[in-house]
Formats: C-alpha cells, sequence, structure tokens
C-alpha cells in the first residue's frame, strides 16, 4: 500500500484516487491476523469450524465463542473482532426474526445473506462509521437445501461449497479443494474440518510447535493455548444449527492429531 | 374520525335485508380512545372460529393431554382437521380453546421466544413453567383465562370439559399420578372425550392424544372416537318420536 499516509485512508467516505478504500482495506488486515474460520457445504448438511487463539489461561474454556447460532437452522462463524461478530450475529438474529414476522416461514439462507451484507456494506459509506473488522461465514439448511456463504467487511456476498477466511486461509483452501464436498456426509465433514485446522495451526510461525507437539503426546489439555470450536447442521441434527456433540467433537480432534502424527 | 360506515350507524329494514349482521352485538369503536386509562388492554370479546374442550392430567411417565379437532364458526362445525395440541421446545405442550386465530397468534409468538432462546445457546430451553408464566404475563387463555387467572393441576379440562370432564378426570386420576401407565391414561382420555362428544354439540369424535414424557414431545395423527347411539332407541319424549 504505497498510497498509506498520503491522507486517503481516514475515511471509509473516501476513496484513493486508484478508487480504492483503505479503511475497507484496513478492515480486511483486521480480519487477515485471527484464528481461522472453515465452513463447508456438503450432501446433507454443513460444518463450521473456528480455531481460536486463546490468549489467557484464566479464561473460562469454550468462552467467547466465535461460533453463534442465529436461527434454529443457521449458524454464523466469524473472524476478526470479535465484538464486530456479535454485532453482526445480533443483526442476523433481528432480520431472521423480522422475515419470520413478514412471511410466517424460516428464513432462506440467501435472504439472511443478503440482508446482513447490505447492513455491512452501509458502514463502507459514512465517514461516521467504521467498517466492520470481521469477515462471517454463515451457513444453513432451507427448503432448497444446505447453503454456505461469506460476507467481506466491504459488504460482498458469496457462496460456497467451502469456504475458509482468517489467518490459514489458503491452506484450509488448498485442503477443502481436495475434498469432495457435494458427496460427503456431514458427519464425515466434521472430521475434515478438525483435520484443516490442525494442518493449520501446525503451519502457523506464531503456534508453539514445540508446545503443540506435547499436546500431540500428552494432550494435556491445561497447557491448550488455542482452541477449536465446531458446529453442524444436517440431517443428523434434525435441521438444527447446534454445536457438535462432545464425544463426536473428542474423536474428530483425536484422529485430526492422530491422522497428522501418521503423517510427518 | 370514524371512518367505519358500520359505525355510522343506519336503519334497519328487515324486510330489505333480513340476513343483514346489523345491528352488530356490539358496536365496534374505532375511533381513538379519549381516555386510554380508563379501559384496560381488551383482547377478543367475540371469537368467531372456536374450538371446544382441552383435557389434560398427569400420569406415570409425564402428562398426556388431548383434544378433537374441530374448529367450528359459531355452531357450524366448519372445520374438522384442525390441530389443537402445539408443541413448545421439548418439554412442553400447549392447547388452546377458544378463538383460533388468537391460538395461531400465540403459537407464533411462543415460536419467536423459543427461537430467541435457542439461539442463546447456553443449554437451557424454556420449560412449561416458564411458558406458563410467559403467557399469563402477555395472553389471554386457557389456562391462563380471559381473566388472567392462572393455576397448575394434576387435571386440567377447559370449555365444556370444564363442566363435564373435570369429576370424571379427577375421580380417575386424583391421587393415581403415579401409577396410570400410558395405556390407562390413554382409556381416562378417550373415555372422558367420549362423554364429551355425546353431550358437547361443539365437539367432533375426531381427536389427538399428545404426550410429554422423558422422551420429549409426541403428537398423535387424528384417531376417531367409537361411539354408540344405540341407546337413542330407548329415548322417547321428544324429537319426532311422540310415543
Amino acid at each position: 500500500m504505497t498510497s498509506i499516509g498520503t491522507g486517503y485512508d481516514l475515511s471509509a467516505s473516501t476513496y484513493s484516487p486508484d478508487g480504492r478504500i483503505f479503511q475497507v482495506e484496513y478492515a480486511n488486515k483486521a480480519v487477515e491476523n485471527s484464528g481461522t474460520a472453515i465452513g463447508l457445504r456438503v450432501k446433507d448438511g454443513v460444518v463450521l469450524a473456528v480455531e481460536k487463539l486463546v490468549h489467557s489461561k484464566l479464561l473460562v474454556p469454550e468462552a467467547n465463542r466465535r461460533i453463534q447460532t442465529v436461527e434454529r437452522h443457521v449458524g454464523v462463524a466469524t473472524t476478526g473482532l470479535l465484538a464486530d461478530g456479535r454485532n453482526l450475529a445480533n443483526r442476523v438474529r433481528d432480520e431472521a426474526s423480522n422475515y419470520r414476522s413478514l412471511y410466517r416461514s424460516p428464513p432462506p439462507i440467501k435472504e439472511l445473506v443478503s440482508r446482513l451484507s447490505m447492513y455491512v456494506q452501509v458502514y463502507t459509506l459514512h465517514s461516521s462509521v467504521r467498517p466492520f473488522g470481521c469477515s462471517t461465514i454463515l451457513g444453513g439448511i432451507d427448503e432448497k437445501g444446505p447453503g454456505l456463504f461469506v460476507i467481506e467487511p466491504s459488504g460482498v456476498s458469496y457462496g460456497y461449497h467451502g469456504a475458509a477466511v482468517g489467518k490459514g486461509r489458503q491452506l484450509a483452501k488448498t485442503e477443502l479443494e481436495k475434498l469432495k464436498l457435494s458427496e460427503i456426509s456431514t458427519r464425515e465433514a466434521v472430521f475434515e474440518a478438525a483435520r484443516m485446522q490442525v494442518i493449520v495451526l501446525l503451519d502457523d510461525p506464531v503456534v508453539n510447535l514445540h508446545l503443540f507437539s506435547i499436546h500431540l503426546v500428552h494432550d494435556d489439555a491445561k497447557e491448550k493455548d488455542f482452541e477449536l470450536e465446531l458446529s453442524w447442521i444436517g440431517d443428523e441434527t434434525n435441521g438444527l444449527h447446534l454445536p457438535v456433540p462432545k464425544d463426536l467433537f473428542e474423536e474428530a480432534d483425536r484422529k485430526a492429531k492422530e491422522a497428522l502424527e501418521n503423517f510427518e | 374520525m370514524d371512518h367505519f360506515p358500520t359505525s355510522w350507524g343506519r336503519p334497519r329494514n328487515d324486510a330489505i335485508d333480513a340476513f343483514n349482521t346489523y345491528p352488530l352485538h356490539q358496536r365496534p369503536h374505532h375511533a381513538p380512545k379519549q381516555d386510554v386509562f380508563a379501559d384496560g388492554v381488551q383482547h377478543t370479546q367475540q371469537p368467531i372460529v372456536t374450538g371446544t374442550s382441552i383435557l389434560a392430567f398427569h400420569y406415570k411417565d409425564g402428562i398426556m393431554m388431548a383434544a378433537d379437532t374441530l374448529a367450528s364458526y359459531g355452531s357450524l362445525a366448519r372445520f374438522k382437521s384442525i390441530q389443537r395440541l402445539h408443541a413448545v421446545g421439548s418439554r412442553t405442550i400447549i392447547g388452546a380453546s377458544g378463538d383460533m386465530s388468537d391460538f395461531q397468534y400465540i403459537q407464533t409468538q411462543l415460536d419467536q421466544v423459543s427461537i430467541d432462546e435457542f439461539t442463546a445457546s447456553d443449554g437451557h430451553e424454556l420449560g412449561p413453567a416458564e411458558v406458563h408464566e410467559y403467557l399469563s404475563r402477555t395472553m389471554f387463555l386457557a389456562y391462563v383465562d380471559l381473566l388472567g387467572t392462572t393455576y397448575s393441576a394434576t387435571t386440567i379440562a377447559t370449555g365444556f370439559g370444564a363442566h363435564i370432564a373435570i369429576p370424571l378426570l379427577r375421580s380417575a386420576v386424583e391421587g393415581k399420578e403415579n401409577d396410570l401407565t400410558e395405556e390407562q391414561a390413554r382409556e381416562i382420555m378417550t373415555t372422558a372425550l367420549r362423554v364429551l362428544f355425546y353431550r358437547d354439540a361443539r365437539s367432533l369424535d375426531k381427536y389427538q392424544i399428545a404426550t410429554v414424557t422423558d422422551a420429549g414431545v409426541n403428537i398423535s395423527e387424528p384417531l376417531k372416537l367409537e361411539t354408540s347411539w344405540s341407546f337413542a332407541e330407548g329415548i322417547r319424549g321428544y324429537g319426532s318420536q311422540t310415543q
């Protein structure tokens, strides 16, 4: 960004001479620095997975969730600023409730995405506000089947078979491309998501590799400085967005680490 | 200004317009209220499409609730396949007598409330006590009734059933709540429903039975009451038979 310091980055309502909005690009930086979130849209459902760095051992385990439920059949995973993510999730909840009161039926995923992206986009227009420092993966099931979308700080949204945002997105995308997403089940996708998050985590230079290898051997939860969140929506959950049950979560987490040990 | 023509009044003439609903039983008052504090909040005072009794009682595994599937339009059996039992979450069932449009409204309200609870994803779910409390604060239905009275008991019946079925249910259920099997409970329920069908002109022989147990909520498909009308042969003294 050569144009930094030229004064075009002071407000989201100002373009640079070459047509960029720096405040939005800075918002993307906030996303790129945070833990990786991935979403898999598979045969019968959607799986969301977030690896978050736990910055203090004093935190209650499973606090500060990055995966949130916004409707019975819809979940969001956010990366970037946690508080911004909460605000966006609340917005989707309001939109979903509003849709229900007007049409007396569950909101389609696409509709929620389009409403959320309009909301995000408005924050790129005014000098008095800053754009949202988070990319949102929104996944759910509606009458058309599973849906998976990413909403970026600029307000654009795209539909995906497999989505990855945050620090390790490049590696995660490479891994996602290896899968036949439209053929595997939601249960299988849970295992894949856990495996991918371990791969992404190991690749991260910030993560203390030595510490991590101790985990692989001893699985000492007390030493953890990162935490995995997994949620799923599919036939097995009756179309509800729910956290992956504990036994399945642990099985997926264990297998992911085992697979990696064998791989190395 | 009240813009509703029916509120303006007009001369009545049975010769020209015998079937006109005028005069309305209560003239609707559409103009802004003079004193908002003079009256309380008033909900439906003239139900249109109505359901009759709901029966419910405790048994060994949980509770059982039943209702027929009729929604009457005055004395006309207008809708014969309307479900009057509704599950709220996995531990609660509600059933409604009275105005069916109000019941549908309550269903959507409770649906949104339970979605709000679900999205909190804190592992808590609204149970019957919470739903009951919510209804008593917001609503106008049995049993929260039109006066806002609430109570809980091991046997409950609304509508005509409050007069006819309650004594039957009390003698069959009270004191035996922890012993009644599902089969026995079903027997008691169908007996009560059958008596109601014989006596209540706004009831139907098609009904549904719901249970709430540890296994969750289950609402049955519509069932048919077995009835016997042979006793009618022996009745004399009114109708077409005078002898």
